[in-house]
C-alpha cells in the first residue's frame, strides 16, 4: 500500500507551471498515475489540453521524455518509440538491462473518437504500453464540443440543448468494454478521488506483460460547469450514483473496486452541473428518467460481470 | 558478394532493405507496393534481418509508429502507394516539421476517384509541399540506387529531412529486369551507423519533441526546417558522387540525354524517360537535333542547374504524370517554366499532361511531341500551351 506522504516525496514527472484551468482534473489524475512507476518513462501525447497546457514553447511542465506528433496517433506514436527500444535493445544498443515504460495519454476525443482505431490497432499488434485516456466526457480544448464520451442529455456545443433538443441525444461510448474485448491482460475505470485506488491501477497497469489501458474520470468545471472547488466531492458522487463505476478487468476477470452501500439517484449528478440544468425542464423528464435506466441496467451487467468472474 | 539479379522494383527495394536493415519498418499493404512490405515480413520471419517489423492498422499509423521510432532515435522505412501516401498526408508534414529522416519508398499510383490501381504521380505530387525530399526512378536499378542513397542524404546532419523514393507503378514494381545488387557489407559501409539527435530512447536527458508553438516561435521553427532542404543539394550531389566512386553508377539532380547540340528538348521524369530516350534516339537518326532531360530529384527542385541546361534551347516540352486543376500547368511545368524566368535567353516552353491513371505513353507519343517542338522552333510561335497526351477528347 502506497503511503500518500512517500507519494508526495517522489519527484514531480509533471511539474507546476502549466497552464491547464484551475481545478481540473488532469494534472491530479497524472501525479498519481506517473508516481506508479519509477522506472524511465517515455510518453507519446495526443492533441489536446494536455498537451497544449504543458508545453507551450520555449516552457515545458515534463520532467520526462515526451512526444506529441498529431490528434489521434497517441498510440500509434508511442508504439513507434517502442518499437525502436525493441529493435535497439535486440541489437544490443541499449544495455538489456536498461527498463523504459512507454505511456500513451489522450484525452476521451482523442481516445474513444478520432484515436481509436490507432488504439484499437497498437493493443491488437501487443505493443508493451500503458494507454491513459482522461475522459472528461467532452472536447474541452475546442471549448465544449460533443464526444463519443459525452452522455446523454449533457448540452455540447455541437450537441447543445435548444427549444427542440434536449442537448446530446446518444449515450455514452463504452470505451473500457472496447478495450476489454482486445483481450489486453489489464483494463480498469478508476477516478481521481480514490487516488489509493487510482495508483494500484496505474501500477498495475505499468507491471501488466502486454498493453493495458485506464479510463479516469476527468473534471472539467470549464465543460461540466460547477464551482471548482466542489470537484472531488463530484468525482465520489459520480462513483456513489453508478454513472462512473470503478472496476477493473484483469485477463478478463472482472472485479468491481467501489461498491456504494447506498446507490444515490443520478438526479444528484445531473444536479450539481450545470451542463445538464436543461432537463429539468418539463420536456425533458423522460431524459432523466433514461439516464437513471441507463445507468441502472450498466450496473447490473457489471456487476453480474464481477459475480461471474468471482466464480472458481 | 555483388550480384546482377532479375527483379522487379518492389523487390529491388525489399532487397535493398533488407541489406540497409533499418531498426524499424513500419508498413501497410496496397497495390501496387505490398510486395514491398510481404518481402520484408518475410526477411524478418527467415531471420534475415533483425528490424522491427510493424505492420499497423492504416497508414496513416504507420507514418505515426515510423515518427515515434524516429525520434526515439534510430534509422526507419516505410513504402505506400497513391491512397496510402495521401492517408499519411497529415504524418508526412510532421515527419519533416520534427526533423525526422524516415525513408519512404513510393510506389506511384494514381489517387482516386475515380479509383484505378496504375501508376501516375499524382500521389506524390499532392506531398510536394509537405517537406520532404523526393527523389525519382527510371527503373529497377536507379530504384535501388536512389533508396540506398536516400538514407545518407536525409540522415545527414545538415539536412534531417525525410526522404520520398518514387518508381512507377507496375512499370517498374511489377517489370522484372536485371538489377545489380551491390554487395551487403558494401551498402551497409556506405549507409554507415545511424546517428540519433536527440533521441527520447536517452531517458537521462529527458526532451519534449513536437511542443506547440505560437506566433513567437513557429515561423523561425518553420525557416529552420527549410533551412535543412536547403542544405540538401551539396549532400544529395556528394552522396551521388560517393556512391558513384564506389558503386561506378554516378547520381546528380537529373540526366541529360543527347543533350549537347540539341535545339529541341523532351523533360520528362521516371519510367517514361526510358521510352523517351528510345524516342530521341530515333528522332536522332532522322536528323532531328532533340535532347531528354531527366529530373531525378524534383525536391529540392534544382531551378538553377536545369535553368542553365534549358536556356539555349529553342523549344522545350515538359511531360507530367499529374495534373494540378486550376493551375496554369501542372507540377513538373510549373517549376521549370519559373526557373527559366530571370534569363533573357530562354526556350519557348509548353506542357503535356500524359498517363494518368497508367495510360501508357509509347514512342509515337513523343514523336508527336517532337514534332510540334520543331515547328515550334521553327516559328517561335506557341499555339498550344497545354496539352495532354495520348487522350481521347
Amino acid at each position: 500500500m502506497a503511503k500518500l506522504k512517500d507519494l508526495a516525496q517522489m519527484e514531480d514527472r509533471l511539474v507546476a507551471g502549466h497552464g491547464m484551468c484551475l481545478g481540473c482534473g488532469i494534472p491530479l489524475i497524472f501525479k498519481i498515475i506517473l508516481r506508479a512507476t519509477e522506472d524511465p518513462l517515455i510518453i507519446a501525447n495526443a492533441t489536446g489540453c494536455l498537451e497544449v497546457c504543458t508545453t507551450i514553447f520555449p516552457r515545458t511542465a515534463w520532467n520526462v521524455s515526451w512526444i506529441h506528433s498529431a490528434f489521434e496517433n497517441a498510440a500509434s506514436t508511442i508504439a513507434g518509440v517502442e518499437a525502436m527500444y525493441k529493435a535497439l535493445k535486440n541489437k544490443g544498443k541499449i544495455p538489456a538491462d536498461k527498463k523504459i515504460k512507454f505511456l500513451g495519454v489522450g484525452g476521451d476525443g482523442g481516445t474513444y473518437d478520432i484515436g481509436l482505431q490507432a488504439l484499437s490497432g497498437a493493443v491488437e499488434r501487443g505493443h508493451e504500453f500503458v494507454y491513459v485516456c482522461y475522459d472528461n466526457n467532452v472536447y474541452a480544448n475546442t471549448g465544449g464540443q460533443r464526444s463519443s464520451a459525452t452522455p446523454l442529455g449533457a448540452s455540447a456545443t455541437t450537441a447543445p440543448s435548444g427549444s427542440k433538443s434536449p442537448g446530446k441525444i446518444q449515450g455514452r461510448k463504452d470505451l473500457a468494454q472496447i478495450m476489454v474485448a482486445h483481450k489486453i491482460p489489464y483494463v480498469a475505470q478508476a477516478s481521481p478521488h480514490r487516488w489509493q485506488d487510482l495508483y494500484n491501477k496505474a501500477k498495475k497497469a505499468f507491471e501488466a506483460v502486454g498493453p493495458a489501458f485506464l479510463n479516469v474520470l476527468c473534471l472539467c468545471p470549464t465543460e461540466w460547469k460547477y464551482d471548482e472547488s466542489k470537484g472531488i466531492k463530484l468525482a465520489q458522487l459520480a462513483a456513489d450514483t453508478c454513472v462512473w463505476p470503478l472496476y477493473e478487468v484483469e485477463n478478463g476477470r472482472y472485479k468491481i473496486n467501489y461498491k456504494p452501500k447506498q446507490k444515490k439517484p443520478v438526479l444528484e449528478w445531473l444536479e450539481s452541473q450545470g451542463r445538464f440544468r436543461h432537463l429539468f425542464k418539463e420536456e425533458n423528464a423522460w431524459i432523466i428518467e433514461k439516464i437513471q435506466q441507463d445507468v441502472d441496467r450498466d450496473w447490473e451487467w457489471l456487476t453480474r460481470l464481477a459475480e461471474i468472474s468471482s466464480r472458481p | 558478394m555483388k550480384a546482377v539479379k532479375i527483379l522487379n522494383g518492389n523487390q529491388t527495394i525489399a532487397e535493398a532493405a533488407r541489406q540497409i536493415n533499418p531498426d524499424v519498418v513500419a508498413a501497410y499493404p496496397i497495390t501496387p507496393s505490398t510486395a514491398i512490405v510481404e518481402t520484408i515480413a518475410q526477411f524478418k520471419a527467415d531471420g534475415m534481418i533483425s528490424s522491427e517489423f510493424v505492420c499497423p492498422e492504416s497508414e496513416h499509423s504507420a507514418m505515426s509508429v515510423c515518427i515515434g521510432a524516429a525520434a526515439a532515435g534510430g534509422r526507419v522505412m516505410t513504402a505506400t502507394s497513391s491512397q496510402g501516401l495521401a492517408l499519411m498526408w497529415e504524418m508526412l508534414y510532421i515527419a519533416a516539421g520534427l526533423r525526422l529522416p524516415v525513408v519512404a519508398a513510393i510506389v506511384n499510383r494514381a489517387l482516386s476517384a475515380p479509383i484505378n490501381i496504375h501508376g501516375d504521380h499524382s500521389d506524390t505530387m499532392g506531398a510536394r509541399d509537405s517537406g520532404w525530399i523526393q527523389i525519382y526512378s527510371e527503373n529497377c536499378q536507379e530504384a535501388y540506387d536512389n533508396f540506398i542513397q536516400a538514407f545518407r542524404i536525409g540522415e545527414h546532419l545538415d539536412v534531417r529531412t525525410p526522404v520520398l523514393v518514387g518508381l512507377d507503378g507496375f512499370i517498374i514494381s511489377h517489370s522484372a529486369e536485371p538489377v545489380l545488387i551491390e554487395d551487403d557489407r558494401e551498402v551497409r559501409s556506405f549507409i554507415g551507423e545511424f546517428k540519433p539527435v536527440f533521441p527520447l530512447l536517452d531517458t537521462s536527458r529527458k526532451i519534449t519533441v513536437g511542443p506547440i508553438d505560437f506566433t513567437d516561435y513557429y515561423f523561425e521553427h518553420k525557416r529552420s526546417q527549410i533551412e535543412g532542404i536547403e542544405n540538401s543539394p551539396r549532400v544529395i550531389e556528394e552522396v551521388g558522387r560517393e556512391y558513384g566512386q564506389k558503386f561506378g553508377r554516378f547520381y546528380g539532380f537529373f540526366e541529360e540525354y543527347r543533350m549537347d547540340d540539341a535545339e529541341t528538348a523532351i523533360v520528362v521524369m521516371s519510367s517514361a524517360a526510358g521510352t523517351g530516350k528510345d524516342a530521341i534516339d530515333e528522332l536522332r537518326s532522322e536528323g532531328l537535333r532533340i535532347g531528354l532531360l531527366k529530373p531525378r530529384v524534383f525536391r529540392p527542385f534544382p531551378h538553377e542547374k536545369i535553368a542553365e541546361a534549358l536556356k539555349k534551347i529553342k523549344a522545350v516540352a515538359v511531360l507530367d504524370r499529374a495534373s494540378s486543376p486550376g493551375a496554369f500547368g501542372a507540377p513538373l511545368f510549373t517549376e521549370i517554366r519559373s526557373a527559366l524566368y530571370d534569363y533573357g535567353q530562354r526556350p519557348k516552353i509548353v506542357n503535356y499532361v500524359y498517363g494518368l491513371g497508367g495510360r501508357d505513353i509509347n514512342v509515337e507519343h513523343f514523336k508527336e511531341v517532337a514534332a510540334k517542338l520543331q515547328k515550334i522552333a521553327e516559328t517561335g510561335k506557341v499555339e498550344e500551351m497545354l496539352g495532354y497526351l495520348n487522350l481521347r477528347e
